[in-house]
């Protein structure tokens, strides 16, 4: 069947709880998601076979949409009246997802770049060896032998450069003789992407104790990166090797109609395709209980970081030991006993799956939401970064602004789209709380669009945009994205109570609405408008993309919140002073309405 | 009948248990299929390869990585003392002479010509997993274990640290409302595992420490005082191998929380008895909680319950709320309203209604209730 064929697509998340799956049907020329199901992952005993949980999904889907998609443990392709689907597809983060180490000559160099390749592979990064990473040879090898991965990424020095660095990474690795994660009894999986004159010497050492892959080198030169033919061998890995060992999943390759892709993975993809296709510089954040993945895609350069001990339930006490109490604390309109807060998030921990009952608990899970994607998004700007140890010329001008190379990616002032998943922002009681949740953990500047992912679609749409785009794409933009609206945050510093802007901001049918924003105030305007535009006159010392002062006009779109005006200037941090915080928050949320009086 | 699914923790006076005692990396098996072993019996073993460290000669000597072949006074494979001789040069005058000597006894790794690196490695370590309950081995894995069936209590904690051990139940509290108190763990509890009530203090497992307890179990802990011990906060629920002098198991959570008093009746009714106990905690996938085992039947119980638990639960099942405004209430499950109920935080939310012993009935949201499982 060609591609333009396609009129009903039936796909699967096996996530490590929930395997989620959707039906996307063609109406008219648009595809639409139009059922869902889900049931319990069943990767683990006593099933253990994932197949199982993947039928129950689907069972669920066909009870709801009354289409017969299965014959017994098979699904019915393709499609025919009202049966059967024309493709199925699948993503997994099961088990744990992709877990890999990764190594490197110089931290700063190829091992950021193997640990950028892995990432953007959807992996997990248990360590990142180097020969500089601080640590004594012994105490490498020993962190090698106790880590089990799924496989293992060695890269290190440029093509033809010096081969002695990385022959030492791969004797260490060949001492340590690592075993996989699955499968005891098999070889690790090793990718080697480094230096080519070291290709033989790498054979020779790791030939007979690893599963030994060698491809293109990632960092030919300090100049350039060249991620993509270590990140294919990655995915074959992935379905060849890990795949093949995790509990029903040769079955489960059998059942697709592509290739299953790490959930991250399909996560990055539609990212990708999403900014490519609007042109926009696009971050997306997904919150789960163990762990955050933060995506960006600014002037095309893919990025993505994985907090693993970030998360809402399984990992919210190492939120608390991160950020510090007095981090979380500083978001809560009321005083609370550290004991007290302590105990609720150990409490959280050993409990994951409990809610907030109440407004205040809601308020302190909000808290350290806070925090948890503040401190994922310091861990995203540090690694989506410019290459490092790059030769720059510079002009005379440049003489007085010594800036280093390895620069953040990351620029607040022109990031254009901020997309949220994961319970806490998709499940929120108010839609506004997930909006003000990421304006403080991020900090927006100027005009940023938000939205949340309803019922977290991407992978799904992801592991789909490689068949068909356009399917991909229609689902993503008609069901999957809910449009929050937009945020507008001059940058600058002023006196409480000081006027700072003068915007003006006009629906698709021209109405308009205007007013003046003051220092200190946060605002709120509904605006439904998918389309409209915004015109702000910032007076000398905020910036709103157009420089001090400068006069800007820029797209902006309304949605279920509408338009958040934050003057609280730029950077923003709560007051130190107790009471004037308290009294802060209480003035903020008021006029956010953000949590019920 | 309208029910729910809630997973609970097991306290089950009586019933079938099943342990696999498998070794990370292969090695051998020491017992055979249905011999009987005791809890302290050694059932497989393997040698963990020694430490490996890097001395780089080259450097050392000062010479070019490919002519340290010409100065080693060892080849690869040959077996070394700590303070040994493993290179040397032969300069002409003897004052310029340098040794190197192996910081570690074990044998050469590899020696490398690119880099001029030596490898050496410590002699191998035994592994050895022991059987952690009496029972009878009913499966051999070759290579890498058994399973062991025993029939017996079966408590599970919410969370714990430290990791397998055994000891005397040693019920140091009148009630399970009372605080386990420095004065209550006398010096005769050493190597016990000794039963508390509502919550024990920094200074009371400071003091079982001290004496040598085995372990202690109670229903809940200050996260403070947990800090302190461990010198640092525990961030992922991941535990088992902590080494504080004691296994921790908490049945209730983090707070002063009593012990459910089924629980308590249960584990004082052995009492005196030889019990398996484990803090390790794991909350991630494959999902793990701490765990006391008595071997054999209580003593008002004849036949030992071999099913399940049913999985969900019903009007009438006792339950414990797990989450605040009412955290660590108990009562019985009065209603389950089918339809999602708006709570206090917004949420639309299933729910149920739980009674509480004095008859007044509170709404909780279904998640928020963990099934008492009998």
């Amino acid at each position: 069947m060609s591609k333009k064929d396609l009129e009903v697509i039936i796909a699967t998340d096996c996530g490590s709880t929930t395997t989620k799956a959707i039906l996307i049907e063609k109406k008219g020329d648009t595809y639409r998601q139009t059922y869902r199901g889900e049931a319990p992952t069943t990767v683990e005993a006593p099933f253990e076979d994932v197949t199982k949980g993947v039928l129950n999904s689907i069972t669920e889907v066909e009870e709801l949409s009354g289409r017969t998609l299965l014959d017994g443990e098979r699904i019915i392709i393709p499609n025919n009246g009202n049966t059967g689907a024309d493709i199925y597809v699948s993503t997994s983060s099961a088990g744990g997802g992709l877990q890999m180490m990764v190594a490197g000559a110089v931290k700063a160099m190829t091992g950021e770049s193997a640990q950028r390749c892995a990432l953007g592979a959807g992996a997990i990064v248990m360590d990142v060896l180097a020969s500089n990473d601080g640590r004594a040879d012994h105490e490498k090898i020993e962190r090698i032998r106790q880590l089990r991965p799924d496989m293992m990424l060695l890269s290190g020095g440029t093509d033809g450069g010096t081969v002695t660095h990385v022959v030492e990474l791969a004797q260490f690795l060949k001492a340590a003789d690592p075993k996989p994660r699955l499968g005891a009894s098999y070889k690790l999986p090793v990718i080697y992407a480094g230096n080519n004159k070291a290709h033989q010497q790498i054979k020779e050492i790791l030939n007979e104790r690893t599963a030994l892959i060698v491809t293109e080198n990632l960092r030919p030169t300090l100049e350039r990166e060249n991620l993509m033919p270590a990140r294919h061998k990655i995915h074959d890995i992935f379905l060849e090797h890990v795949m093949q060992q995790a509990p029903g999943y040769p079955k489960l390759m059998k059942m697709v109609g592509a290739p299953i892709m790490p959930t991250p993975a399909a996560v990055g993809v539609m990212t990708e395709k999403f900014a490519k296709a609007n042109k926009f510089n696009v971050m997306a954040v997904d919150i789960g209980g163990a762990t955050t993945d933060v995506f960006s895609v600014f002037s095309g350069v893919f990025n993505r970081t994985v907090s693993a001990n970030l998360g809402m339930s399984y990992s919210i006490s190492n939120v608390m030991a991160e950020a510090g109490l007095p981090n979380i604390l500083r978001w809560l309109p009321f005083d609370m006993d550290e004991q007290d807060l302590r105990n609720r998030l150990k409490n959280k921990m050993i409990r994951p799956t409990t809610i907030p009952q109440t407004a205040e608990d809601l308020e302190v899970e909000h808290a350290v939401a806070r925090e948890a994607l503040r401190l994922a998004f310091d861990q995203h700007k540090a690694l989506a970064v410019g290459l490092k140890g790059i030769q720059q010329e510079r002009s005379i001008s440049d003489a007085f602004e010594q800036t280093a190379s390895g620069q953040s990616l990351i620029n607040l002032m022109d990031l254009n789209y901020i997309i949220g998943s994961g319970g806490i922002l998709a499940h929120s009681p108010r839609r506004i709380q997930s909006m003000l949740l990421m304006i403080d953990a991020y900090q927006p500047e100027g005009a940023t669009r938000f939205a949340v992912d309803s019922i977290f679609m991407m992978p799904h749409l992801g592991v789909l945009s490689q068949i068909s785009e356009k399917a991909a794409l229609d689902v993503f933009y008609e069901d999957c994205l809910v449009r929050l609206g937009t945020c507008l945050a001059p940058k600058g510093l002023a006196r409480e109570g000081q006027l700072i802007m003068e915007w003006e901001i006009i629906d698709e049918k021209g109405k308009r609405k205007t007013g003046e924003l003051r220092f200190g105030d946060l605002l709120h305007v509904p605006f439904e408008s998918s389309k409209g535009k915004m015109i702000a006159r910032p007076v000398k010392g905020f910036d709103m993309g157009a420089g001090s002062g400068g006069k800007m006009e820029a797209g902006i779109q309304g949605g279920v919140v509408g338009v958040i005006l934050d003057g609280r200037g730029r950077p923003f941090e709560p007051a130190k002073n107790h009471a004037k915080r308290m009294a802060d928050l209480k003035k903020w949320y008021k006029a956010m309405e953000m949590y019920p009086v | 009948m309208a029910h729910a699914y809630t997973p609970g923790l097991k306290v089950i006076p009586c019933t079938l248990l099943r342990k696999k005692r498998l070794l990370p990396i292969p090695g051998k098996v020491l017992v055979e299929m249905g011999q009987e072993v005791s809890e302290l019996e050694v059932v497989a073993q393997t040698e963990l390869p020694g430490k490996v460290f890097s001395v780089n000669v080259a450097n050392r000597l000062s010479i070019g990585p490919d002519e340290i072949k010409n100065f080693m006074l060892k080849g690869e494979g040959d077996a070394l003392n700590k303070g040994e001789i493993i290179a040397e040069n032969r300069p002409f005058l003897k004052w310029f002479k340098t040794t190197i000597e192996s910081p570690v006894g074990g044998m050469i790794d590899s020696i490398s010509l690119i880099t001029g690196q030596v490898l050496l490695r410590e002699p191998p370590r035994l592994l050895p997993i022991k059987a952690y309950i009496k029972g009878k081995v009913v499966e051999v894995i070759p290579g890498f274990g058994v399973t062991v069936e025993a029939e017996g209590t079966f408590i599970q904690g919410i969370f714990g640290i430290g990791g397998e051990t055994t000891g005397e139940i040693a019920v140091a509290v009148e009630s399970p409302d009372e605080d386990l108190t420095p004065e209550a763990i006398k010096d005769i509890y050493k190597g016990k595992v000794v039963i508390g009530g509502k919550h024990a203090g920094l200074a009371a497992i400071n003091r079982a420490i001290e004496v040598g307890v085995s372990a202690i179990v109670v229903g809940g802990i200050h996260d403070r005082d947990l800090r302190q011990i461990l010198g640092y906060d525990i961030g992922v629920a991941v535990t088992g191998t902590e080494r504080i002098g004691l296994t921790l198991i908490v049945t209730e959570g983090f707070g002063m929380i009593p012990m459910a008093e089924y629980t308590f009746k249960l584990i004082a009714s052995r009492n005196g008895e030889k019990a398996s106990v484990s803090g390790a905690t794991q909350i991630r996938a494959g999902v793990m909680r701490p765990e006391i085992i008595v071997p054999g039947y209580p003593r008002d119980v004849t036949k030992c319950k071999k099913e399940q638990g049913r999985g969900w639960i019903e009007p009438g099942d006792p339950v414990r709320i797990i989450r605040e405004p009412h955290f660590g209430v108990i009562g019985t499950v009065a209603s389950l309203p089918p339809e999602l109920t708006r709570v206090g935080s917004e949420s639309r939310v299933r729910v149920l209604e739980v009674a509480l012993e004095g008859g007044e009935k509170l709404v909780v949201p279904r998640a928020n209730i963990e099934v008492l499982e009998k």
